[in-house]
C-alpha cells in the first residue's frame, strides 16, 4: 500500500480528483492544494472553529479529518455562499452588524451559523435546549450555546449573535 | 504526523483482520481525537483502518427493550434520536455537553469512548508521562493539577477521562460489544470497559489489541429524572472540572456517576444506596478514598455541592 | 505636520463621513474569505517550501548537539537549518529574548530549528525527527519567590517609582485604610491567526508576506537579525487575523521563513503551530500587586501607594501595573513603584493595554473595598475622587477629562440605584451581583505618515503602512480621506500594509486611530494645497465638497483638477509638546451584572456596559466593536484566562486554545456601550483618542466586583474561578 490516496470531492459545486499525501487534512487539501484560503487554520487541534465547513450539508472542523476520507463528498466552503457583489444573507448581515474584526474567525464563524440554523430547524438538541422532546428554537440563548465551538478573539459575539438572529427572523 | 498507508474497510472482519495483521495499525472513524494525537504524535501508527462505511450508524431497539447503538452512530445523531430523548434523557444531555457542534458531527459513540486524557503533559512530548511513554515517569504529580483525578489514581497517573457521554453511559449500566479478528464477540459492561491508571496507564481500557467495538447497549428505560449537570470554567466548549449524571426516582433513590474527578466514569453503587440520605452521604462515599492535591482539593466539595443541587433539581 | 497647538476648526468637523456609522469597507473581503493573509498568498507561478519548527525542549540551558541526520533523509526534505549553524546573531531592537541562533536556550520552545519540505505533512514529519542533546542548567519560574529579589529596573522610558506628599505618615493617619494585595496570572494574545510568514529571496532582495502590526519595526529588526540594508526587505501585511500586541515585534516565523528561504533556494512559508506559539512568542507576564488606600469618613483620598511586581528575561522590562495608579484618583500623598524580578519563562511583553490593564484589574477591586469601608456608593466614591490635573504634577491639567460623566450616565443607564449589599440577591440558584469599574488608559501620540494621490477619474488612493489587526483602520482612512477631499466615500481607496508606503504609527497602545488618520489628514494638507495651487486658488478660502473644488465663486471637479498625471499629497503628522503639558487620557464606567452559581461556584455574566470618553469616535461601529471585543477578553481575564507556569520545568503548561480558555459566546451576553458625545483639540487634527485598549481596563474588576457583591466573597487573585468562591458559599447539603 502507499502513503498517498486519489480522491475525488465536489468543493462548492466543483468536482476535484486529487492524488494526496493520506496525512493530508481536509483543511490543507482546501487551503493548500484547492488554494481556497477562505477556510482558516486557527490551531489545527479543533479548538476554536476557524476551519469549519460543511460536509454533506453538516459542519464540521476540517482540520481534524482527512481528506482521503471524503470520497464523493459535497463541501461548502465560506468561497461558495457568496462574493462580495453576491453575499449570502448571513455573510450581508455579519456586514450589516459588524460582526467581525480582524475576519480570521469570521467563514468559520459564518459556515457555522449557517448550519445552526439548519440543525435547529432539524430539531437538534444542544446543552441549553429546556425540553428534550419540544422543537427547538433560535434564542439568543441557543445561538450563543450553539456557536460556542467558534471562538473570536477580537470579541464579536455580540455582534454575531445578532446577527444570526437577524437571518434566523428573530430579533436577539 | 508519521506518514501511514490507508485503507477503507469493506467489512467488520476485514477491519478487524487488517489490524491483527499490523500491529502498528489504527482504526479511524470520526477522527476528531486520533487525528489531534497523530499530529502531536502522541499515535504514530503506521496505517489507518477507516471504518466509517461499516454501515455501524444505526439506533435500534433491543429484543429486551433496550436500544443497540451502533459504533459509528455520530454524537449529534445520538443526542437528537427520539427515542433517547425520551428514555435516555442523561445520554442526550451528557453528548451535548461535550465538545462543540463541528466536533459533535464527526465523532462517533466508540470514539467517544476511547477519547483519550486531556491532561497537558499527556499532551506535550517533551514531558514525560507514563500513558505515553511507559516508564517515563508523571510529571503532572507534583506539576499542574487542577483538571486531574482525586480518586482512583496511582503513583504512575493522575489523568482524568475526559468524556461526558461514558459518564452517562455508566450511570445507564450500558454494555459494551466488541469482536476480534477471530470473530470472537465479547459483551463489556461499561463498569469494566474503562480501566484505572494503576502501573499500566498507557492502557486506558479493558481492549486487547485489534478488538473492534460494534455497538454501546442500553438495558431498558429506568424511567426517573435524567440529569446531567457539567461545571466548567467557561460556559461551554471546556472539558468538566467535575460533572454528574444521574438517574433520580420519585422516592429518591437513584444512581449517579461523576467525571472529571477519576481515570475511568466514577460510580459505587454503595455511594448510589446512599442518594436517598442525600448528596453529603452520597459523595462522601463516592470520595472515601480521595487523594487530591492542592490545586484540585476543590473537586471534592465541588462534587457534593453539585450533587447537592442535581437532587435539588430532581426533586423539583 | 507639526501638531503643537489646539485644533480649532478644520474640514473633518463636517462630519459628513467621519464619525458617520460606515460599515467596514473590507467587510466584503472579509466575510466571503477573499481577504489575503500573511500564509495565504499564492502565485500559480511559485511553489512555496514548508517551513516546520522545531522548539527547545528545556526552559533554560545550552544545545551540546543536534543531529538532523534523520530529518534531513526524511522524505521531501529540502533544507534543514539549526540555531547553531546559523550562529548568534544580531537582536532586534525589540526583542528581548533572541528568536533564533546560536547554542543557547532561553525559553521552553525557543526556536532552534526549522525543516524545510516540499509539503506541510513532510516537513512536520521530519522535525519531529531532529535529535537535540542539552545542557540543562537551573532557571527561575515561580514569580512568588523571584520577587523577593526584584531589583528597580531601568525604564525605556520614564521612572519606575514616582510619588508626591508623605504617603507614609498620611496612610498612617488616615481613619480608613486598606492594605492588600492583589495577583494577574501570565495571559496569552491568543488572536486566531497564528503567526505566518512567507519569505522570498531574489539575490539580496527579500520578499516577506507576514502578520505584523508594526511594519516598520519588523522591517528594521529583521534587517537587523538578518545582518542586511533594510532598504533590500519589501515587507507586506495588508491583512492581520489579530495581534493584540504578539505581532508588534517581530517574531520567529519571519525569521525562520527568511533564514529557510535562503537555505532551499525557493520561497518557504512558516506558521507557528498554535501548541508552540504560546511559549515561542511573548505573554503578558503576571504580576503582584500591593495597593494601599487612606481615605478620609467623607471619601477622599489622602493617600495611595501601588507596588507591582513582575519577572522577565534579562534584559527584560516590568509590566508597567502602577502606571494608572499616578494618574486616576486624586490625593495629596502618593508613591508607585515597579520593581522587575528575572525569569527563566518565555518573554513577557505588551499585551493589549500594558500596565493599566493588569494594573486596573487590581486597582479597581482595590476602590470597591475602600468604598465598601468607607460605606459609600462605590460610583460615589470615585467621583469624589475624581481630578481634573496629574496629582503628581497639579500644574499639569488633563487636556479633557470626564470620568464623572461617565459613571454617572452609566449608573443611571445601568439602573445602578438600588443595587442591593453584598449576597442579598438571588434569581432561582443564582446569586446575583453587579459591580462597576474605572476604565482608564492614555492616549499616546506617535508620528504617522501617509501619501494621498487624486486621479484623473477623481479617485483618492491613500497609501501608508499602517495595519489593519482589525480595529477598522482601513474604513477610517477612507472616511478621514473621504472628508478631507470632500468625497464619498466609494471614491477614496485604501493600501496599508506595504513598507513601500510611508512609515504609519502602526496599531499599538491604542494610538493607531488617532495618529493614523491624522497622518491622513496631513497628506490631504498637502493635496489640497496642491490642488489649490494648480489651480490658481486662493488655498486659504478653497473648499472641498460633493467632488468639487470651490474658491469664491469658481467650481472645478476634481477629476479635472487632478489632471491627466494625477496630483500627490505626502506627509508625516509630528507632535509637539502638548502631550507634556497636558495629560492626555481617555476615560470609561464600565457597569456588570454577574450571577453564580450558588452550589457550583460557576460565574456567568449577564449584562455588561461600557461607557467611554475618548475623544471624537471616529467610527460608531468599529469603535463599538473595538469596546465590545475589550470587555469580551476581560471577561475571559476575570473568570478564566491563567497561563498555568510549571515552576519546576519552566513552561507554560496548557499551551492550546483547549487549556488556554478565552472566552466564548455562551460567555458572553449583549453588549452594551455608550460613547460620550466629545472631542479633545488637544489630541490631533481629528480631536479624537484611542478606544482599542480603553474598554479592556477596568472591565475585569468590575465583573470581580460583581462577583464580590453577589457572594460577599473577595477574591484578589485572578483569574476569579469557582474553586475560589465554594469555600465561602452558602451551605447547599
Amino acid at each position: 500500500m502507499t502513503r498517498t490516496t486519489k480522491v475525488s470531492l465536489i468543493v462548492n459545486g466543483k468536482g476535484h480528483s486529487l492524488e494526496v499525501d493520506n496525512r493530508t487534512t481536509l483543511l490543507d487539501l482546501l487551503r493548500e492544494h484547492l488554494h481556497l484560503t477562505g477556510t482558516k487554520k486557527g490551531c489545527d487541534h479543533g479548538q476554536c472553529g476557524a476551519c469549519t465547513v460543511m460536509v454533506d450539508g453538516r459542519r464540521i472542523n476540517s482540520c481534524l479529518t482527512l481528506a482521503v476520507m471524503h470520497e464523493h463528498n459535497e463541501i461548502t466552503t465560506i468561497e461558495g455562499l457568496g462574493e462580495p457583489g453576491n453575499l449570502h444573507p448571513m455573510q450581508a448581515a455579519f456586514v450589516k452588524h459588524d460582526g467581525f474584526q480582524c475576519g480570521y474567525c469570521t467563514p468559520g464563524q459564518i459556515c457555522s451559523a449557517v448550519a445552526v440554523l439548519e440543525e435547529i430547524k432539524s430539531n437538534i438538541p444542544s446543552h441549553v435546549t429546556g425540553d428534550l422532546t419540544a422543537q427547538a428554537e433560535a434564542t439568543p440563548g441557543e445561538l450563543r450555546e450553539r456557536m460556542s465551538g467558534n471562538i473570536c478573539r477580537c470579541g464579536a459575539y455580540s455582534n454575531i449573535i445578532d446577527a444570526v438572529a437577524e437571518v434566523s427572523g428573530r430579533k436577539a | 504526523m508519521k506518514a501511514f498507508t490507508y485503507e477503507r474497510a469493506a467489512s467488520i472482519e476485514a477491519a478487524t483482520k487488517a489490524a491483527e495483521a499490523n500491529p502498528e495499525a489504527k482504526f479511524i472513524a470520526g477522527g476528531t481525537n486520533i487525528l489531534d494525537l497523530m499530529k502531536l504524535e502522541i499515535e504514530t501508527p503506521t496505517h489507518l483502518i477507516d471504518v466509517n462505511g461499516l454501515g455501524l450508524d444505526k439506533i435500534e431497539p433491543t429484543p429486551e427493550g433496550g436500544v443497540r447503538i451502533g459504533a459509528l452512530v455520530r454524537n449529534t445523531d445520538l443526542a437528537a434520536d427520539e427515542r433517547i430523548r425520551r428514555d435516555y434523557g442523561l445520554l442526550s444531555r451528557a453528548l451535548v455537553a461535550g465538545a462543540s457542534g463541528q466536533l459533535r458531527n464527526k465523532a462517533t459513540t466508540a470514539g467517544n469512548l476511547l477519547q483519550r486524557t486531556r491532561c497537558p503533559y499527556f499532551y506535550d512530548t517533551n514531558q514525560p508521562c507514563n500513558k505515553r511513554q511507559p516508564g517515563s515517569g508523571c510529571s503532572a504529580i507534583g506539576g499542574i493539577t487542577r483538571q486531574h483525578a482525586v480518586v482512583g489514581t496511582s503513583e504512575s497517573c493522575i489523568a482524568t477521562h475526559p468524556s461526558d457521554m461514558a459518564i452517562a453511559m455508566r450511570t445507564l449500566d450500558a454494555v459494551i460489544e466488541t469482536v476480534n479478528a477471530d470473530g470472537v464477540r465479547r459483551s463489556i459492561p461499561i463498569a469494566d470497559f474503562h480501566r484505572l491508571p494503576g502501573d499500566t496507564p498507557e492502557r486506558d481500557t479493558v481492549l486487547e489489541k485489534g478488538e473492534f467495538v460494534t455497538a454501546a447497549m442500553l438495558p431498558p428505560p429506568i424511567g426517573g429524572k435524567h440529569i446531567y449537570r457539567k461545571v466548567r470554567d467557561r460556559a461551554s466548549y471546556a472539558f468538566a472540572l467535575v460533572s454528574v449524571g444521574a438517574v433520580i426516582q420519585s422516592d429518591g433513590t437513584g444512581r449517579v456517576a461523576v467525571g472529571g474527578i477519576a481515570h475511568k466514569p466514577w460510580r459505587m453503587e454503595t455511594a448510589d444506596a446512599e442518594l436517598p440520605k442525600g448528596a453529603r452521604a452520597a459523595s462522601s462515599v463516592l470520595l472515601s478514598d480521595a487523594r487530591p492535591t492542592d490545586q484540585n482539593r476543590f473537586k471534592v466539595a465541588l462534587v457534593e455541592r453539585t450533587l447537592s443541587a442535581v437532587i435539588a433539581e430532581a426533586k423539583g | 505636520m507639526q501638531f503643537d497647538t489646539p485644533v480649532t476648526t478644520n474640514p473633518i468637523d463636517r462630519l459628513k463621513v467621519v464619525g458617520q456609522p460606515i460599515p467596514r469597507i473590507d467587510g466584503p473581503l472579509k466575510v466571503t474569505g477573499r481577504a489575503i493573509y500573511a500564509y495565504e498568498w499564492h502565485d500559480p507561478k511559485v511553489q512555496c517550501a514548508y517551513g516546520y519548527p522545531v522548539g527547545a525542549a528545556i526552559a533554560k540551558g545550552r544545545i551540546k548537539s543536534m543531529d538532523v541526520s534523520g530529518a534531513r533523509a526524511a522524505a521531501g526534505v529540502i533544507a534543514v537549518v539549526t540555531a547553531p549553524e546559523v550562529g548568534d546573531r544580531k537582536k532586534g531592537k525589540f526583542n528581548t529574548a533572541k528568536l533564533f541562533g546560536g547554542n543557547e536556550v532561553q525559553h521552553y520552545h525557543q526556536a532552534i530549528a526549522v525543516v524545510v519540505a516540499e509539503t506541510f505533512e513532510q516537513a512536520r514529519a521530519a522535525a519531529a525527527l531532529v535529535k537535540v542533546d542539552y545542557t540543562e542548567e537551573p532557571g527561575v519560574f515561580d514569580l512568588a519567590q523571584a520577587m523577593q529579589t526584584a531589583v528597580k529596573p531601568e525604564l525605556e522610558s520614564g521612572d519606575p517609582d514616582s510619588g508626591a506628599g508623605d504617603f507614609e505618615a498620611a496612610f498612617k493617619s488616615a481613619p480608613v485604610t486598606l492594605d492588600q494585595t492583589y495577583t494577574t496570572p501570565d495571559q496569552s494574545h491568543a488572536m486566531m491567526e497564528p503567526h505566518a510568514s512567507i519569505a522570498a529571496w531574489d539575490g539580496d532582495e527579500l520578499t516577506v508576506w507576514t502578520s505584523s502590526q508594526m511594519i516598520d519595526w519588523w522591517r528594521t529588526d529583521l534587517a537587523t537579525t538578518l545582518g542586511i540594508d533594510k532598504e533590500k526587505i519589501h515587507l507586506m501585511s495588508p491583512f492581520i487575523g489579530g495581534g493584540f500586541g504578539s505581532k508588534l515585534f517581530l517574531r520567529s516565523d519571519a525569521v525562520l521563513a527568511a533564514f529557510a528561504a535562503r537555505a532551499a533556494g525557493r520561497p518557504v512559508k512558516v506558521a507557528l503551530p498554535r501548541p508552540f506559539l504560546m511559549n515561542n512568542t511573548t505573554h503578558r507576564p503576571a504580576t503582584v500587586q500591593r495597593l494601599r488606600i487612606g481615605a478620609e469618613r467623607d471619601g477622599r483620598i489622602t493617600a495611595i501607594a501601588h507596588e507591582s511586581w513582575s519577572g522577565d528575561l534579562p534584559g527584560g522590562q516590568p509590566e508597567t501595573a502602577v502606571m494608572q495608579t499616578r494618574l486616576l484618583y486624586a490625593g495629596a500623598n502618593r508613591m508607585t513603584a515597579m520593581r522587575l524580578a528575572t525569569l527563566d519563562l518565555p518573554e513577557g511583553n505588551a499585551m493589549r493595554a500594558p500596565g493599566e490593564a493588569p494594573g486596573m484589574m487590581a486597582l479597581e477591586i482595590a476602590m470597591d473595598e475602600v468604598a465598601e469601608k468607607l460605606g459609600i456608593d462605590p460610583v460615589e466614591f470615585r467621583i469624589i475622587n475624581d481630578t481634573q490635573v496629574d496629582p503628581e504634577k497639579p500644574e499639569r491639567p488633563f487636556s479633557h477629562r470626564d470620568l464623572v460623566g461617565c459613571l454617572k450616565l452609566g449608573a443611571e443607564r445601568f439602573g445602578w440605584n438600588g443595587r442591593g449589599r453584598p449576597g442579598l440577591q438571588r434569581d432561582g440558584n443564582w446569586l446575583i451581583g453587579t459591580g462597576v469599574a474605572a476604565a482608564f488608559r492614555n492616549n499616546l501620540l506617535v508620528p504617522s505618515g501617509a501619501r494621498v494621490r487624486l486621479d484623473a477619474e477623481g479617485v483618492v488612493s491613500v497609501e501608508t503602512d499602517m495595519t489593519d489587526i482589525g480595529t477598522g483602520s482601513y474604513t477610517i482612512i477612507a472616511q478621514t480621506a473621504a472628508e478631507m477631499l470632500g468625497v464619498t466615500i466609494d471614491k477614496v481607496s485604501v493600501q496599508l500594509g506595504d513598507s513601500r508606503f510611508p512609515v504609519s504609527s502602526g496599531s499599538g497602545g491604542q494610538f493607531g486611530a488617532n495618529c493614523s488618520t491624522a497622518g491622513v489628514y496631513a497628506a490631504c494638507v498637502k493635496l489640497r494645497e496642491a490642488v489649490a495651487q494648480k489651480l490658481g486658488f486662493n488655498s486659504e478660502d478653497v473648499l472641498f465638497e460633493d467632488g468639487e473644488v470651490r474658491s469664491g465663486n469658481r467650481s472645478v471637479p476634481l477629476a479635472e483638477a487632478a489632471g491627466p498625471d494625477g496630483l500627490v499629497g505626502e506627509d508625516t503628522i509630528k507632535w509637539g509638546d502638548l502631550s507634556e503639558t497636558h495629560q492626555q487620557s481617555t476615560f470609561g464606567a464600565h457597569f456588570v451584572e454577574v450571577g453564580v452559581d450558588a452550589a457550583t461556584g460557576e460565574s456567568r455574566i449577564r449584562r455588561m456596559l461600557a461607557v467611554c470618553a475618548a475623544g471624537r469616535i471616529l467610527n460608531p461601529i468599529t469603535a463599538r466593536s473595538q469596546v465590545i471585543g475589550a470587555m469580551t477578553m476581560g471577561a475571559g481575564g476575570a473568570l478564566s484566562e491563567e497561563l498555568a507556569v510549571d515552576t519546576r520545568r519552566g513552561f507554560f503548561v496548557n499551551h492550546d486554545l483547549a487549556g488556554y480558555e478565552v472566552a466564548v459566546h455562551a460567555d458572553i451576553p449583549h453588549q452594551e456601550v455608550i460613547f460620550m458625545d466629545e472631542t479633545d483639540p488637544m489630541s490631533s487634527p481629528m480631536k479624537a483618542k484611542g478606544i482599542a485598549e480603553l474598554g479592556l481596563c477596568g472591565v475585569s474588576a468590575a465583573i470581580a466586583n460583581a462577583i464580590y457583591n453577589a457572594t460577599e466573597v473577595r477574591v484578589r487573585h485572578y483569574p476569579v474561578t469557582l474553586d475560589k468562591l465554594i469555600g465561602g458559599l452558602p451551605d447547599v447539603a
